[in-house]
């Protein structure tokens, strides 16, 4: 199958074979990460912008190398803070991007729909880094890679998603994911980090760290903003971690010996995870990392080349 | 020489005085002289002298004037958005021939100055009727009272912080208590703020599957409910605004029930569209209260037509572009619906046989007329001759570029509907000719 779509802004959008498509993409590029000199030629002459209107290391570092292992030309745009703040409204400054004619930009934001707004402005590719609560597609479909290579396949398989739920983009987009590719999910955290109503977009939702994690093939990590307790959600840090934190006491107790523990990053070690679970040896998180470079570069070039073919 | 204007052969409903069929209605002076039987042929001598206008309206529907009392005019203080000159011509655009609007101008309609300054205005440059709202508090900041008894001398024929909510319950039951005297209503914009948290759209599945900030139904409902208990504890006379919520029909429909004075209003936007819409991330479905679920709009079209709720405003609330595009939790709250709200209703609701059209005609006219002692609203004879024709097979494109509004803010942009208002006459005067 060809990819069609002009932009990669949810993993709601798609279909399980777009999905498959990404994935099988991916897992064909993540070679470049081990050869001698990182560059391919596929993305010669084209420009990929990051707009980054939120703070992001792993995820902006991991587009820029991938565009740069491309070949392409890659400009970051960094607005501190939100686009209000800087004086230029977020749509004057998309229309003068495009007036520099790119043909991805990749977009992370604070607000939810972002993505949207500027698809529906630009005539270029925008790719979604990240859009407020709602969607972070490059990160589900990394997660995805890191799952297939360990388990080789995604039917079946058992997903449980800690933590929170309700402010968690990776969570909406590994969600909609996962059930595509049939596998079966559970949130789980306190309940006032669990949004209202998640049950119907198809996933079980427990309230008990020891139940959430029995039996399952994959335990996903979530960050805990600090800012969840000044707006009065849990009581405290020490609390949560003591209910909430994943340690190898849980895990020997609770989890299948064949585990894999995802994080999104950044880790607030000692908080959701042990530090002892973050670096041993269930623990998946870095190569999640390097599968971000493939998954991005994938992205880049089915949308950059679908264009292409277009022309 | 008086000057006589006759609606000939059309279908006219004044559910006021319990008219509904094939009548002329003759308007001398400005005012409407009578409502008589069409015999499908000239009126004779005295009843049409020389140079009466006839107007043929056979195959329309003529109704009184409709009432909107939820209004933004936003002037004095945001003639960027809006203008009494462009907010009522936006009005007449859509069928309306009196509107009440809204307090939160700038400076804030809570002293004398404001209302005398918003009625000359109304005097020199609108085409319909304003009635002012006075503001419950000064600046509506929820601390001190404003000065009523002036402001509803000066005019104003209600008073409500609308935009915002009067938290300190106390505040509020003063309020009610003071303007006792006055017959003026006490409109609640009810939202708890504490409970809404912010929250940019409606707290639901679609909410949950977008990320965005989300504000509960019970944030409205407990505050229908406070309002209600404080307007049976005093004998106010309490109108609920944009009641959005299966549950605050409820609530209002129990507290009618048992004889409290709390009537309430419902937009069009609430009857037809959801959190659905929120999808597009387009923020001109952005507005407080938000669109909400499936069962509270089946909730609120059922009490419009039970009587539950009493009366249809619109809430129009106009906005710059700059204000509504780019980041929807960014955008501002509110949507324009003069120009839209008769055909979306006669389309959506009278059209699939939801709402009878007689109905709709009372909820725009008579009954909004009796909530705030509007004159208006019937075609009694003696009363000024305010009159909107409507033509039921009229095809209109909701075309945001052609509003008299000088705002863009439509959840219809691009809606193909059939019925419109075609002709809006105020006081005897065409302000808007027949369109077609």
């Amino acid at each position: 199958m060809a990819w069609t779509r002009k932009d990669l802004l949810t993993m709601r959008d798609l279909d399980a074979a777009e999905i498959t498509l990404l994935v099988d993409t991916a897992a064909s590029l993540e070679e470049i990460a081990s050869r001698e000199i990182k560059k391919v030629p596929a993305l010669r002459g084209k420009t990929v912008v990051n707009l980054f209107y939120e703070n992001s290391t792993r995820t902006r570092t991991s587009f820029e190398i991938a565009g740069k292992w491309l070949s392409a030309d890659v400009i970051n745009f960094s607005a501190s803070g939100s686009s209000a703040a800087k004086g230029e409204s977020f749509i004057d400054t998309a229309k003068n991007i495009e007036a520099m004619s790119p043909d991805v930009v990749v977009v992370r934001h604070s607000s939810a729909g972002a993505s949207e707004i500027l698809a529906r402005q630009m005539r270029c590719s925008i790719v979604n880094a990240g859009d407020g609560c709602h969607e972070h597609p490059t990160q589900a479909l990394l997660d995805l890679l890191t799952i297939r290579e360990k388990k080789g396949h995604f039917e079946g398989l058992q997903a449980a998603i800690v933590g929170d739920i309700a402010h968690s983009r990776v969570a909406r987009s590994n969600i909609h994911a996962m059930r595509k590719l049939g596998m079966t999910v559970t949130v789980a955290g306190p309940p006032t980090l669990i949004p209202p109503f998640v049950g119907e977009l198809g996933v079980k939702v427990s309230h008990r760290l020891e139940d959430a994690i029995r039996d399952v093939d994959v335990i996903m990590m979530l960050r805990l903003q600090q800012e969840r307790m000044t707006g009065g959600l849990i009581p405290s840090l020490r609390e949560y971690s003591r209910y909430w934190g994943l340690t190898l006491d849980r895990l020997a107790a609770h989890a299948r010996p064949d585990v894999l523990i995802m994080h999104p990053g950044p880790v607030n070690r000692g908080v959701e995870l042990s530090p002892e679970v973050a670096d041993g040896p269930y623990s998946v998180i870095l190569e999640q990392v390097s599968k971000g470079v493939a998954v991005r570069m994938a992205v880049l070039v089915l949308l950059a080349g679908s264009k292409a073919a277009q022309a | 020489m008086k000057s006589t204007t006759i609606l000939k052969g059309g279908r006219v409903i004044d559910p006021a005085n319990g008219v509904d069929g094939v009548h002329d209605v003759v308007i001398v002076d400005g005012r409407i002289e009578r409502v008589g039987a069409s015999k499908g042929e000239a009126p004779k001598g005295a009843e049409a002298p020389k140079g009466a206008e006839v107007i043929d309206v056979a195959g329309k529907i003529v109704c009184p004037g409709f009432i909107d009392i939820h209004v933004h005019l936003r002037e004095p203080g945001f003639e960027y958005k809006e203008t009494v000159a462009s907010g009522t011509r936006a009005a007449a655009a859509g069928g309306f021939t009196a509107v009440a609007c809204m307090a939160n101008t700038q400076p804030v309609n809570d002293n004398r100055s404001i209302t005398d300054y918003i009625l000359a205005k109304a005097r020199s440059e609108g085409v319909v009727h304003v009635y002012p709202i006075g503001a419950v508090s000064r600046g509506l900041e929820g601390k001190v009272l404003s000065e009523m008894a002036e402001l509803a001398e000066a005019g104003c024929v209600a008073f409500s912080d609308d935009g915002r909510c009067v938290m300190d319950a106390n505040l509020y039951r003063r309020a009610m208590e003071y303007t006792l005297p006055f017959g003026t209503p006490v409109i609640s914009h009810a939202e708890d703020c504490t409970l809404a948290h912010g929250g940019s759209m409606h707290e639901g599945v679609v909410s949950t599957e977008l990320g965005i900030p989300a504000q509960p139904a019970a944030a409205e409902d407990v505050m229908v409910a406070r309002d209600i208990l404080l307007a049976e504890m005093t004998g106010a006379h309490v109108h609920i605004a944009h009641l959005s919520t299966a549950t605050a029909v409820r609530l209002v429909r129990e507290a009618k029930a048992r004889g409290v004075r709390v009537t309430a209003e419902v937009t069009p936007h609430h009857l037809v569209l959801t959190d659905e819409a929120v999808r597009s991330f387009d923020s001109n479905t952005k507005m407080n209260p938000p669109l909400r679920g499936k069962r509270d709009a089946e909730a609120v079209l059922e009490g419009l037509v039970d009587g539950t709720i009493d009366c249809i405003a619109t809430d129009h609330a106009p906005h710059a572009t700059s204000e509504k595009e780019g980041e929807f939790d960014h955008a501002a709250f509110g949507v324009v619906g003069l120009e839209t709200a008769v055909s979306v209703l006669l389309d959506k609701l009278v059209r699939p046989g939801s709402v009878a059209l007689p109905t709709l005609v009372a909820r725009l006219s008579a009954d909004p007329a009796r909530l705030l002692n509007l004159p208006g609203g019937s075609l009694t004879p003696g009363a000024a001759a305010d009159v909107t024709v409507l033509d039921l097979d009229a095809r209109v494109k909701v075309d945001p570029r052609q509003f008299k509004s000088k705002s863009r803010n439509t959840p219809f942009a691009g809606w193909e509907l059939v019925g419109a208002p075609v002709m809006t006459i105020v006081g005897g005067t065409v302000v808007t000719p027949w369109q077609q």
